[in-house]
């Protein structure tokens, strides 16, 4: 194998009409790819960004997150996915199921970690003017922990679209069918084609966020952070 | 799928020497590449901490590192390193590896308190011998829990690398998949995550020998 085939096999993947219209085309495989990136994102912050704000307010169970996130962090997807395939048979949900495995913790920590993180003296001062449990929650602790919960997203999102590749082994769609085609039928340009496109559309979403994280948070949570960053550069 | 049940426990014991050799293979794939990340992330998190400078843009760089899918990653290496070859997945483990560990090895020398550094200064240490003598040995806690965050990630990612033909324990979903046999995946799933609650464990164990101090402080402090 030549090195220097590089830019061959991928103009040969972006050249071939095949990558323009029908199922193949990159369109609608990105399309397919982030429909179940989607999904599985959807429901996880639906899992975990209301048990986030619940145990990170009371405080009660922060320790069973830990231990949670760890076990979920060892479990392999590949093997999850090929089991929940056996066991349920190919379909969106076989997959969805491993991938909300693996979004879910990081968006459970980051929310719990940013609703803890919030300024104690705040939420006093939120109780004193007289405010209930559940406006605190919402109107501080939840605007405080946004840059914490947005950072937490971003690593859901990224080793999301990552792993969701995986789903083309078992016979789904999105960009991973051009990885595992390729490698099965040794056509390299449809890999390495397939492989940048996941890559572009990971580092896309991490830049998304990043931006999101910089310029999208709300006025009085900007100044906040540029107060940290600057304290943080004084330090050394 | 109808009618097989999710183990067979007589597969489990007619191929435990199979599962074994698996294990030990995936533990090297997974493992060694930590490591390694550990022996570069250390020196270059110490140079970061040494001119700040530096800090903004690697942490930018290994940053999109991480967010490389590992399947693309591996399979984009395939031409340099050959198929089904370990080098093949340890390579992007290492750089995994590196992204983890050098923001917690920054993070750990900045923790170090301004009086320990001043003390040290004090004592006739350089900006160097300072760095490796006194802050670095005050940062291992942090080390520990990024260290703990980068082997079992990895040795659940090392997984993923059976798709190109060495993946450890992977090659069991594969086998299991195209048989319809759920017996291996399971013996899999459970064997990838009991390796990296041991190495878990092990990593916790090695922060109470090495940093004595940091089990007490942290009882104090949370």
């Amino acid at each position: 194998m030549n090195w220097t085939n590089w830019t061959g096999w991928i103009s040969t993947f972006f050249t071939d009409p095949a990558r323009r219209s029908g199922p193949d085309s990159i369109a609608n495989r990105v399309g397919e790819h982030l429909t179940l990136c989607g999904e599985a994102l959807f429901w996880s912050a639906l899992l975990a960004i209301p048990l986030g704000l619940l145990i990170g307010y009371t405080g009660r169970g922060a320790v069973a997150v830990t231990a949670l996130t760890g076990v979920a962090r060892a479990l392999p997807t590949l093997g999850l996915v090929t089991l929940a395939v056996l066991l349920a048979g190919v379909g969106d949900t076989a997959v969805l199921v491993p991938l909300i495995a693996l979004a879910a913790p990081p968006l459970l920590v980051a929310t719990v970690e940013g609703i803890r993180g919030t300024d104690p003296d705040l939420r006093d001062a939120a109780r004193g003017i007289g405010l209930t449990h559940r406006q605190v929650l919402c109107q501080v602790c939840l605007p405080a922990a946004l840059p914490t919960l947005i950072a937490g997203l971003r690593t859901a999102t990224v080793q999301v679209i990552a792993t969701a590749t995986v789903a083309a082994y078992v016979g789904l769609g999105g960009l991973g069918r051009y990885v595992i085609d390729g490698l099965a039928t040794r056509n390299f340009p449809s890999t390495v084609g397939g492989a940048l496109l996941v890559v572009l559309l990971a580092v896309a979403a991490q830049l998304f966020f990043s931006l999101l994280l910089r310029y999208g948070l709300p006025p009085g949570l900007r100044a906040q952070r540029a107060a940290s960053r600057r304290s943080g550069g004084t330090r050394r | 799928m109808d009618g097989e049940p999710l183990v067979r426990w007589y597969w489990i014991g007619d191929h435990l020497a199979y599962l074994r050799d698996l294990a030990l293979d995936h533990a090297v794939i997974a493992l060694v590449p930590v490591l390694i990340g550990l022996l570069i992330a250390v020196p270059l998190g110490l140079t970061c901490a040494r001119f700040p400078r530096l800090y903004q843009p690697l942490s930018a760089v290994f940053n999109v590192v991480y967010a490389l899918p590992s399947l693309a990653v591996f399979v984009v290496l395939i031409p340099y390193t050959g198929l089904a070859t370990r080098a093949t997945v340890m390579v992007p483990l290492t750089c995994y590896a590196v992204a983890v560990l050098l923001p917690t090895t920054v993070d750990g020398l900045r923790a170090v308190p301004e009086s320990v550094r001043q003390a040290a200064t004090a004592m006739g240490y350089g900006p160097w011998h300072r760095l490796t003598a006194v802050e670095l040995p005050a940062s291992v806690p942090y080390l520990v829990s990024g260290l703990r965050v980068a082997a079992v990630s990895s040795i659940s990612l090392a997984a993923v690398g059976a798709l190109v033909g060495r993946g450890g324990l992977g090659y069991l979903f594969i086998d299991g998949f195209q048989r319809s046999f759920p017996t291996p995946i399971v013996a899999g799933i459970v064997l990838v995550a009991a390796l990296a609650l041991v190495t878990d464990l092990l990593l916790v164990l090695a922060r109470r020998l090495l940093a004595p101090w940091a089990v007490r402080e942290k009882g104090a402090a949370r």
